[in-house]
């Protein structure tokens, strides 16, 4: 096989739009774990929510596997990869070989140590089995918790309260969202949950899950000595890059599997993407974990390219979150929480009650470098170019931005023309 | 493939080109119904947006990249790539109205329609006889529709 994509997530999907670009024939196998068709992972919410078919959760028709001559092989774990023979072994006691390899596993859920954590009732938020499962258990259920505040917990919260369970959420933290929202915009989006009827608690979080004599889950004690009675428990506390199978291969991992600015492993052949991949923020301008999903795609699109024989340098990820709260939508992007004690950043934020509506900027020094926007959103991506292509901002400029105005007249002349209307000559070569 | 170029050494900041877009993009294609009935009622609204500094305008829309970023944002499907006509094309049935398409775009072609919970954006009036309506409404040719 010339190219195979073990992970069958959106970095795959990425991987082979990348591959196909330069390489329309050479055979490719995604292996994926799930006896699933490829789908939008925070798409679970909505089908738990209802909001969205089961029959419509695929990101591309099956066309799109035949017309790219894909073979899928799915419900299929790789438990090894043999960098020297390029061999991958799958749990059906296959062997297969690979020219180019993708590693595009994703994450695994983080499960901490509670008492009870194991067993019936409780669930984790990951995939669309749980989903399933709560969808049926739903049905005869009064009352979940949900542990974590993060995004996939108000999510998974949120759609088993519209299954018409009365949620609990809890948060270990001081607040919700801490990670990808600044303080107001998750303030504005728990004021938006609690108004709906939904519990969030913070500061406090679950110490052990009780189950009765039958083994079903009958409650919860919470590290404030409390105890809620709850027929499930779903544990959203966040994922971890699932590197596993990379570390036993014997390729560098660190913090997730470490990649160079071409999505290299350190073996050759090897690339990686996604979620389990290290790779350069562009921000930061190091390599991290960058968990958001335009990245995923970005970097198995990179991948896929250098695959296939082209030089691709990955331009790096950009964090990025869009997400609603019962209609309230929020954007986040870039750096949104920047270190308190450095004074080359200036924080701009304009709030409007009345229209539920607040505008966070983070400028460092000449340039825009994060934003958040909760309720009045349709600017969001011109405040994202200017992070994301680095402009610098002058005074008037800012001022602008700051009366949240952005727009393309803004951009410098020479990178406006080359955007929006470049020379209609024949490109040099 | 071909593609539309605003020039801002041209544009008047008339807005006829998103009139055009809305009767284009209505039922009824007829400005006045379109403008009077159907933005009201059913949300329609101009795929095109114009902006405007001082005397400078221009008006923009979707760019149909090569590697667009909507098309990695996208968390339905609902935007892609087609490989046939190069276009960024969006299926407003599998559209589930994440906005990340919406936050994504550095060139903010894409808006939010006021009443669906989806989004809008430039299909390049597909199927259109006459190609593009904006280009076929500039006054003053400040939108071109061509290759390069």
């Amino acid at each position: 096989m010339k190219y195979v994509i073990i992970g069958n997530g959106i970095a795959s999907i990425g991987a082979i739009e990348g591959i196909r670009r330069v390489d329309p024939e050479g055979t490719i196998m995604v292996i994926g774990a799930e006896d699933a068709p490829a789908y939008g992972r925070p798409l679970i919410s909505y089908l738990l929510a209802g909001k969205v078919d089961p029959d419509r959760l695929a990101l591309r028709p099956q066309e799109f596997y035949d017309s790219n001559k894909v073979e899928l092989k799915l419900g299929t774990v790789v438990t090894a990869v043999d960098t020297g023979s390029k061999t991958l072994t799958t749990t059906q006691g296959e062997s297969i070989e690979y020219e180019h390899l993708l590693i595009a596993t994703g994450g695994t859920p983080f499960t901490p140590e509670i008492s009870g954590a194991e067993g019936e009732d409780v669930y984790n938020f990951t995939n669309i089995d749980q989903a399933r499962k709560l969808i049926e258990r739903a049905k005869d259920m009064k009352r979940a918790v949900v542990i974590g505040g993060g995004l996939i917990g108000l999510k998974a919260g949120e759609a088993l309260f519209d299954r018409g369970v009365d949620v609990s959420i809890v948060e270990q933290s001081g607040r919700i969202l801490s990670l990808a929202f600044d303080e107001y915009a998750a303030k504005l989006a728990g004021e938006r949950l609690d108004e709906v009827g939904l519990q969030v608690q913070t500061g406090v979080t679950v110490k052990e899950i009780q189950h009765g004599k039958d083994g079903r889950v009958v409650g919860v004690y919470l590290t404030d000595g409390a105890f809620l009675p709850t027929e499930a428990v779903v544990i959203a506390i966040g994922v971890v890059p699932n590197f596993d199978l990379a570390r036993d291969a014997g390729l560098d991992v660190d913090l997730g599997i470490v990649v160079d600015d071409h999505m290299r492993t350190s073996a050759s052949d090897v690339y990686a993407a996604g979620d389990v991949a290290q790779a350069l923020d562009l921000l930061a301008g190091d390599n991290r974990i960058l968990p958001v999903w335009p990245n995923a795609y970005n970097q198995g699109f990179c991948a896929g390219k250098n695959m296939a024989g082209q030089d691709v340098a990955y331009s790096g990820g950009l964090s990025m979150n869009s997400i609603s709260f019962y209609g309230l939508p929020t954007i986040s992007v870039g750096t949104v929480n920047p270190p308190e004690d450095d004074s080359g950043y200036e924080i701009v934020t304009t709030l409007d009650e009345r229209k539920r509506s607040y505008r966070k900027l983070v400028f460092h020094h000449q340039r825009l470098v994060g934003y958040v926007l909760v309720g009045d959103i349709d600017k969001a991506g011109m405040y994202t170019a200017f992070v994301k292509f680095r402009l610098e901002v002058g005074d008037e400029d800012r001022d602008r931005l700051k009366a949240g105005d952005p727009d393309v007249l803004m951009w410098p002349d020479e990178f406006f023309r080359k955007t929006w209307n470049p020379d209609s000559e024949a490109p040099s070569a | 493939m071909k593609r539309v170029y605003p020039d801002k050494e041209y544009c008047i900041g008339c807005h006829l080109c998103e009139l055009a877009c809305m009767t284009a993009h209505s039922e009824s294609k007829d400005l006045i119904i379109a403008y009077r009935e159907e933005r009201g009622k059913e949300g329609l609204s101009p795929r095109k947006r114009v902006f405007e500094k001082g005397s400078v305008c221009v008006a923009i829309s979707c760019r149909h990249c090569d590697e667009p970023s909507c098309v990695a944002a996208c968390i339905s499907g609902g935007l892609y790539k087609d490989p046939e006509t190069g276009r960024t094309v969006y299926d407003e049935d599998k559209c589930v109205g994440c906005w990340s398409c919406l936050m994504a775009c550095p060139y903010g072609a894409i808006r939010r329609h006021p009443v669906k919970g989806k989004i809008v954006k430039c299909d390049l009036c597909n199927g259109r006889e006459e190609g593009p309506a904006c280009v076929q409404a500039c006054p003053n040719q400040a939108l071109k529709f061509e290759e390069r």
